[in-house]
């Protein structure tokens, strides 16, 4: 691995304005949107197009220099932060809207793509891209693939993977992989699944198509007002139990109350122990139907309810929401989000035991949450200046994952491992399990060059910590290599 | 019943010994099956729903459970699977379990409005090539944690290892649902989808067979009554179709040959001798598979034509690699064929195994 040929064999490969090495020049991407991590890499590659970007991994294979995929730098588990001795493979040139197949109701589009630009492009159609990552004006559709990025319509309409029809990837090894395609069978394994959700470890995106639905004839958003966060919880299964699926169901404490009021100035009871968010979807008839009873069921379950039909009341109601994670920033210098799943019925106990964990630390928890699909987001707030407060910033978070695992959920719901969660990880699978991750990501990349690291923690890394029972010192299969 | 021990059990004896193992619920999937030369595996005595918590919208259930009894345990809290799995057969053993509805990943007349297999599977338990029981996802809607070879399980006809259990996420049933017909030639029945696929209506399943269209609609009373108006439905039809189109119970599938065409989204058959469902993607013929087919489109024989040629290229040599990955020592039956389809074929190379 030499650095001054693997940059000289990038520098005649690549158009000039393709590649960065100046130190300061590379700075703006030495980390995501996890800012507590940084690392400068070597270069950053900017390919315009597949051959380049096919280029750039030839070289990194040839010189065995590590490659980190990144599309927007929105992520927030560290997933994109470069590699201190190899390439940061950025995707953004490549922006594209290919193909829109209005009678398909499909898009094809290039990696650098953002998010929202896709609904935007289609919306003459009728048509829409349905996940909405909180980062979708920005972060691009390559990262969505790579985290399997979620949003606050997943319970209705899916995350990534239920979204994307295929895409192509190409390999460390130099192949181009075609993976699943315009319909909704595919021969053979399912790898396209396998892909998603992958960061960036198994190759890199460079083409995606998405299934576009009809947008909705009709939109309705109830917010509800509790004098209790175990209240709330209960409405949402009442919810879901009367066979009702809102488009979106979220939840927010009162810390985050009080701040998006007074950031974003929405409307919210202030003095609220929670609040619900629901909004439905589909025809007219169905959103009137869906509507009454879901109101009968909030103010049955003790809330007092406000009504939004009209656009401008519905993004009102929707604004506060939307401000929760900004608003953070009046509460404490900084904060630390996290992601954890968790089963709906444990909402009340695992917020009481978040709320103890966070007393011991002496930190303040802010929490939303996307009710509907049990995802956690406790923002954990904090002042890095102050000596001491970010180590426990970080231990709380680990704790908090544990509290999650340990309930039956997940150290991630929809930001990705990354560099961040790796230690949880080793909490959440057995050793034979991380071995068995390692064995797919061999399958794709048997030098272990793309995005190295990440993702999923080394087995002698979780055995240090503590974190996995190794019987006897032995590892399973020891002859395997381990990356 | 609790049989997960003896079947890692089983899968670590096989390994030992050099042999050949051929998992098999209750053998209701019409396609060729198990390689003579490999031993059948049954996950029959590992059964059960594990868990099911209606507010929670998931059921984990373990491989032997019959279908039937998943569908009917669902059915009683006013839910349902969203992908409908088809229960081929009767054999003498049942229509079809549980992880067999996993590992085959089909899905019924809703899939493209509810989803497929993949789509709903939340999580499994699985006995990999090695022997070691493992487990990927959870039962959580959204979990990135590790690669998701759940779904990756999900329809991997038992080339990667034995499915223990699975969790998949479940859908309320609809409040009310309709039947219509439509008298119509394919050709028309195509244009009708496309302009149907364009607006947000509450179809949940579409058939055309022999000059008419069946669509079903979802939901609540006065939903089905506004779209049968905005899409001119009168008719009314029998409702029991859909399950017969499911499970191939529809005279149509009473022949020798029948081939499913697997077809892109906007592309749509016009044959008049076809049966085409899922909006025009999916498409079944009482014949071999044709010669020519659209592009992007895939023929799968499912019974009486030989096997599709294994694929080639980088896709099949990525899926191998993947195999081995997790199951290097090449435990379960015919791999190259199992990864590239449902059809599982004996090769020659079995006798040194």
């Amino acid at each position: 691995m030499s650095k001054s040929r693997a940059l000289r064999r990038l520098a005649r490969s690549l158009p000039t304005d393709a590649l960065i090495t100046d130190a300061r020049a590379v700075r703006p991407f030495e980390t995501d949107g996890l800012t507590a991590i940084r690392e400068r890499p070597w270069a950053v590659a900017l390919p315009a197009n597949v051959a380049e970007v096919r280029a750039v991994l030839r070289i990194c294979r040839e010189e065995r220099v590590p490659v980190v995929a990144r599309g927007a730098g929105t992520g927030l588990s560290g997933g994109a932060r470069p590699h201190k001795h190899g390439v940061l493979l950025t995707l953004s040139k490549m922006n594209r809207v290919k193909q829109v197949d209005v009678d398909a109701a499909t898009a094809t589009v290039e990696p650098g793509v953002a998010n929202l630009a896709i609904s935007d492009a289609v919306r003459e159609h009728g048509l829409y891209y349905a996940p909405d990552p909180s980062s979708q004006i920005a972060c691009s559709i390559g990262g969505n693939v790579a985290e399997n990025a979620g949003g606050v319509h997943c319970l209705k309409y899916g995350l990534t993977v239920h979204n994307v029809l295929g895409v192509r990837v190409e390999t460390i090894g130099g192949e181009e992989l075609v993976l699943g395609g315009t319909g909704l069978a595919q021969p053979g394994l399912d790898m396209l699944a396998v892909m998603i959700g992958s960061e960036g470890m198994l190759g890199v995106i460079t083409e995606v198509t998405v299934k576009l639905l009809p947008l909705p004839a009709a939109r309705r958003v109830l917010l509800a007002a509790f004098d209790s966060l175990a209240a709330a919880g209960e409405a949402v299964g009442a919810i879901i139990a009367a066979g009702i699926l809102p488009a979106g169901l979220e939840m927010m404490d009162n810390l985050a109350i009080r701040a998006a009021e007074d950031f974003a100035a929405a409307g919210y009871p202030r003095d609220a122990a929670a609040i619900l968010l629901c909004e439905l979807d589909g025809s007219a008839a169905q959103v009137r139907a869906d509507g009454a009873q879901v109101l009968q069921l909030l103010t049955a379950g003790g809330a007092t309810v406000r009504v939004a039909d009209d656009a401008a009341e519905r993004e009102r109601l929707w604004k506060g929401r939307k401000a929760a994670f900004p608003a953070m920033g009046r509460l404490a210098p900084d904060y630390y989000c996290m992601d954890g799943t968790i089963p709906r019925a444990k909402l009340a106990e695992v917020l009481g035991e978040i709320a103890t964990l966070a007393a011991d630390q002496g930190l303040r928890v802010a929490n939303v949450f996307h009710a509907g699909d049990g995802n956690l987001h406790p923002l954990i707030l904090y002042d890095a200046s102050a000596p001491g407060e970010a180590a426990r910033a970080h231990a709380l978070g680990g704790a908090i994952l544990g509290v999650c695992v340990r309930a039956g959920g997940t150290v991630t719901g929809e930001h990705g491992v990354g560099a961040e969660k790796l230690d949880a990880m080793c909490e959440q699978f057995s050793a034979a399990e991380l071995a068995q991750f390692h064995r797919l990501k061999a399958a794709f990349d048997p030098l272990g060059l793309l995005n190295p690291g990440k993702a999923v923690p080394t087995l002698a890394r979780c055995s240090e910590l503590g974190g996995m029972h190794v019987h006897g010192g032995q590892l399973p299969h020891a002859h395997l290599s381990r990356f | 019943m609790d049989a997960a021990s003896a079947l890692a059990a089983a899968v670590d004896k096989a390994r030992r010994a050099g042999r050949r193992l051929a998992v098999i619920g209750h053998g209701s999937k019409p396609w060729p099956r198990a390689a003579a030369c490999a031993q059948p595996l049954s996950t029959l005595a590992h059964t059960g729903i594990v868990d099911y918590r209606p507010n929670e919208l998931v059921l984990t259930a373990r491989a032997g459970t019959p279908l039937a009894e998943v569908a009917a345990a669902v059915a009683a809290e006013g839910q349902l699977l969203p992908f409908d799995p088809p229960r081929f057969g009767p054999t003498a053993l049942g229509d079809g379990t549980f992880g067999g509805a996993i590992a085959s990943g089909l899905a019924g007349p809703a899939r493209p409005w509810r989803g497929g297999a993949r789509d709903a599977v939340l999580g499994v338990e699985v006995v990999n090539g090695l022997g070691e029981r493992l487990r990927f996802g959870g039962t959580v809607m959204k979990n990135v944690a590790g690669y998701d070879v759940s779904r990756l399980l999900t329809g991997s006809a038992g080339a990667l290892g034995v499915i223990l259990s699975a969790s998949v996420r479940l859908l309320p049933a609809p409040q009310e649902e309709a039947t219509c017909r439509v008298a119509c030639d394919a050709a028309e029945a195509a244009a009708l989808c496309r302009k149907w696929a364009r607006r947000p209506l509450p179809i949940t399943a579409t058939c055309w067979v022999a000059g008419a269209l069946r669509v079903r609609l979802s939901g609540s009373a006065a939903a089905i009554a506004a779209a049968r108006t905005e899409m001119a439905l009168r008719c009314e039809d029998d409702p029991a179709l859909w399950d017969a189109v499911r499970d191939h119970r529809h005279p149509f599938f009473k022949a020798a040959h029948l081939t499913r065409l697997s077809l892109p989204l906007g592309v749509r058959l016009t044959r008049q001798d076809a049966l085409i469902e899922w909006g025009g993607c999916q498409a079944w013929l009482t014949a071999p598979p044709p010669e020519t087919l659209p592009a992007g489109a895939f023929a799968t024989p499912f019974r009486g034509a030989a096997p599709p040629p294994t694929p080639a290229g980088p896709v099949a040599q990525y899926a191998e690699r993947l195999r081995r990955a997790f199951d290097p020592e090449g435990v379960f039956a015919a791999p190259s064929a199992a990864a590239a389809g449902p059809t599982v074929a004996c090769s020659s190379d079995c006798a040194q195994a």
